[in-house]
């Protein structure tokens, strides 16, 4: 609980809804608004294909006793299991990757290199497990293909801004969180738009089909107009917003940031309403490599404003979402 | 009794004028000479009357085969080739944008040269079309439309220039607009000139039936006379009449085997040649289509999916377009009625089937997360899926130059198997009816 009540106004009803089926105290509604929030939404990145999980997540949500903290993950473990030792075997470690979140995971095209906050982290796994932050292959897989691949055993590891919820710990396992994200409205410096609040009054709002930002301004728009000005990709809105064909854009405030970085004439407008967790995702029941990827988690959180993931941070994401004082805090479960 | 009758003769002179002309034609009909001067004034009239509307069809018929061959088939080209050279501006900017931030020269200048030729021929078609017909508001849309891509492109470029994702959304967004509202447009106006080049064929190619009919009326009428003045007189030949049956025989064989040939021109070049360049053209199109598609799954990078939430939408427009590019070949093939037009469709169905295969295999090599190896060997040079692109399209290329000059040279065949019927029906028209009436006043004389 180290954010306000006050701050997930948006979505306050939806919660008291789901709150009032379970017949919860008011405490526990409250502690259902950070637990459940996250559940919201669908997509790690907004975009279409997560819809459908979208209405799995609500579902289980209502059920609440079967999912009650998604992003808890096994404690951390150096012991070798068998999925490490088949990462040590083979020599490499295969990760999944986007290459087309900016500032996340990213192919250069001056270097033709992946780069990112994302692939830091590859490399930092790469690193304790083989000693080597280059023994990786990098799999560009798309959003569609993320469970499928880890299932396929096409890849070792999923680190691609996937959030962590209730929906998909039945098909793959997370690591504990190792960023915290959620939805915000990102316009132009010199607009009228403050954030998600009555500023946004007769304005255009872009966001990606079927993502929790279009749910929410379905829920309460606060008199924008977003009906109709949908797209298929988040950054899609960006180009809209560009052409003067859309006022602001709602989406991830982490992939917001990638497209600020874009665009030096546009920034992220007031806070976040909803609250989500990126985890690192491997197949479900490779209960070592999970212990170990928390355990990568807690060195790579380690050492303050020093420590690699601040460095990583400061690198990729200070510039267009600053304000993140340290990394998320990691929980754990008992099995 | 003298009084009254002579007062019913002065009251009403104007019935006894009419009715005296009556009576006197009446007269006319029942005396030999009279009879004859009919007979002379029918047929003479007859014989202009098959004349002047065998020239008058003809000449509409000989107009609407020369805008066959000069106006409409090259205005339906020419949409054909605004058409093309849109999908080819779009397929060459996805290429140029995936070689990276520099773009390849030749890729560049193809992009350049497809935009030039669009806005070229848009602004010949405007001339030739009024801008409230239907292909008028499709050109004007075009116009508007296009530098909108353009700039949409530009963007694309600059934001790739300067490595940022924005560029590959902006070239999305692009595409999108092409396939939208571009193209469409564009085959808008492709169907609207073509129709027109049907309706021209239509009138080319429709009996001239008054005219024939009134041929073999007035070559029945100056038979009758003829046998009619043989009954009389025992005089085998009128020559005049003769002369007047001759010059009339001549107008309506030239009428008929002139017509007969040029429809048979006209239908060879419409079903051998039109038909062709129109499946042709939508085979061509289509493997453009499946081209730009093919890049865009590389710009996107499995960014965007289909309606179903599951397939890559731009993975899933290639197949629809290779599928459609097939198809188009198939009948194309069964179209071409020579080895010159047979060969470069056979050539570029074997191109298109190795294209299938080399695309499996660099999805297969995207899938697996080698993306530099599937770019390599989608726009790669040899042994890529660009090179099979470039051989089916420079394959369909042929063709069609066979197929627009088998149609032309068909075409011409046609308006030329007219080319002075109008004037020599008119001239032996005149001929005949001066026959007719030389002849029977030969006839009349004789009561003189």
């Amino acid at each position: 609980m180290t954010r306000s009540g006050s701050r997930y106004v948006g979505t306050g009803s939806r919660l008291r809804g789901w709150g009032g089926v379970a017949g919860m105290a008011a405490a526990c509604a409250l502690t259902a608004a950070v637990t459940l929030l996250p559940l919201s939404r669908g997509a790690g990145d907004g975009q279409g294909p997560d819809a459908a999980g979208q209405g799995v997540a609500r579902a289980v949500a209502a059920r609440a006793d079967t999912c009650e903290d998604p992003e808890a993950s096994l404690p951390p473990s150096e012991a070798d299991g068998p999925a490490v030792e088949k990462i040590k075997a083979r020599g490499k470690l295969i990760a999944g990757v986007d290459q087309n979140s900016f500032r996340w995971g990213y192919r250069n095209p001056a270097t033709g290199d992946l780069e990112g906050f994302d692939i830091d982290l590859v490399r930092a796994v790469a690193q304790d497990i083989l000693g080597d932050p280059d023994k990786v292959v990098y799999r560009a897989i798309p959003t569609n293909q993320r469970v499928l691949a880890l299932q396929e055993d096409r890849v070792d590891v999923v680190v691609r801004t996937m959030t962590v919820n209730c929906a998909r710990i039945k098909d793959v396992a997370f690591s504990t969180a190792y960023f915290e994200a959620g939805q915000q409205v990102l316009a132009p410096k010199e607009s009228t738009v403050k954030g998600y609040d009555a500023s946004l009054a007769g304005k255009r709002i872009c966001t990606a089909k079927g993502s929790t930002a279009y749910d929410a301004l379905a829920a309460k728009s606060f008199g924008a107009k977003f009906e109709g000005l949908t797209v298929s990709n988040q950054l899609d809105c960006l180009v809209r917003l560009q052409l003067g064909e859309v006022d602001a854009v709602v989406t991830d405030n982490a992939l917001a940031a990638g497209q600020a970085a874009q665009d030096p004439a546009v920034e992220l407008k007031g806070e976040p309403f909803t609250r989500e967790y990126y985890g690192v995702a491997t197949k479900l029941g490779n209960d070592d490599l999970v212990r170990r990827l928390n355990h990568v988690l807690d060195e790579y959180r380690e050492g303050g404003e020093d420590g690699r993931w601040m460095k990583a941070y400061g690198k990729w994401l200070k510039d267009d979402l600053p304000g993140i004082k340290k990394p998320p805090e990691p929980k754990y479960r008992d099995n | 009794m003298a009084h009254p009758p002579l007062v019913r003769e002065a009251r009403p002179p104007t019935r006894t004028a009419w009715a005296e002309g009556v009576d006197r034609l009446r007269a006319g009909a029942t005396t030999e000479p009279g009879r004859l001067r009919v007979i002379g004034a029918l047929v003479a009239a007859l014989v202009v009357a098959f004349g002047a509307v065998t020239a008058w069809e003809i000449s509409d018929r000989a107009t609407a085969a020369g805008n066959v061959v000069t106006r409409s088939q090259p205005l339906s080209a020419d949409a054909a080739s605004i058409y093309r050279s849109l999908a080819d501006a779009d397929s060459a900017a996805a290429s140029g944008f995936l070689a990276g931030a520099q773009e390849p020269q030749d890729l560049r200048e193809r992009y350049e040269d497809d935009i030039a030729t669009a806005s070229a021929l848009l602004a010949k078609a405007a001339t030739h079309t009024e801008s409230t017909s239907a292909s008028g508001r499709e050109i004007a849309a075009l116009n508007t439309q296009l530098p909108q891509y353009t700039g949409l492109v530009e963007r694309a470029r600059a934001n790739n220039r300067l490595g940022l994702p924005l560029g590959g959304a902006y070239l999305r967004y692009a595409n999108e607009r092409m396939t939208t509202k571009l193209l469409p447009a564009a085959e808008r106006l492709y169907t609207a000139e073509t129709s027109t080049l049907g309706e021209d064929y239509d009138e080319a190619r429709a009996w001239p039936f008054v005219g024939l009919g009134l041929g073999v009326l007035a070559l029945a009428g100056l038979g009758w006379a003829q046998r009619r003045t043989y009954l009389r007189t025992n005089r085998v030949f009128n020559h005049g009449l003769l002369a007047a049956s001759v010059a009339s025989a001549v107008v309506l064989l030239w009428l008929g085997i002139g017509h007969v040939v040029a429809r048979a021109e006209l239908e060879d070049a419409m079903a051998h040649g039109q038909e062709s360049l129109e499946v042709l053209n939508d085979a061509r199109i289509s493997s453009l289509n499946a081209r730009a598609n093919e890049n865009l799954t590389l710009v996107a990078r499995g960014a965007v999916l289909a309606a179903d939430g599951k397939r890559d939408l731009y993975e899933s427009q290639y197949a629809d377009g290779m599928k459609a590019l097939g198809r188009r070949l198939a009948q194309a093939r069964a179209l071409a009625d020579d080895p010159q037009g047979g060969l470069p469709v056979t050539d570029a169905t074997a191109k298109a089937d190795e294209w299938r295969k080399r695309h499996t295999a660099a999805r297969a090599t995207d899938d697996g997360g080698d993306y530099e190896g599937a770019l390599a060997k989608v726009i790669g040079g040899k042994g890529s899926t660009g090179e099979c692109f470039n051989g089916v399209d420079a394959a369909l290329e042929k063709a069609l130059a066979h197929e627009q000059a088998e149609f032309t040279r068909a075409a011409e065949g046609g308006r030329g198997a007219l080319t002075g019927l109008p004037l020599g029906a008119a001239i032996l028209a005149v001929v005949g009816a001066a026959g007719a009436v030389l002849g029977i006043g030969r006839r009349l004389s004789e009561y003189r």
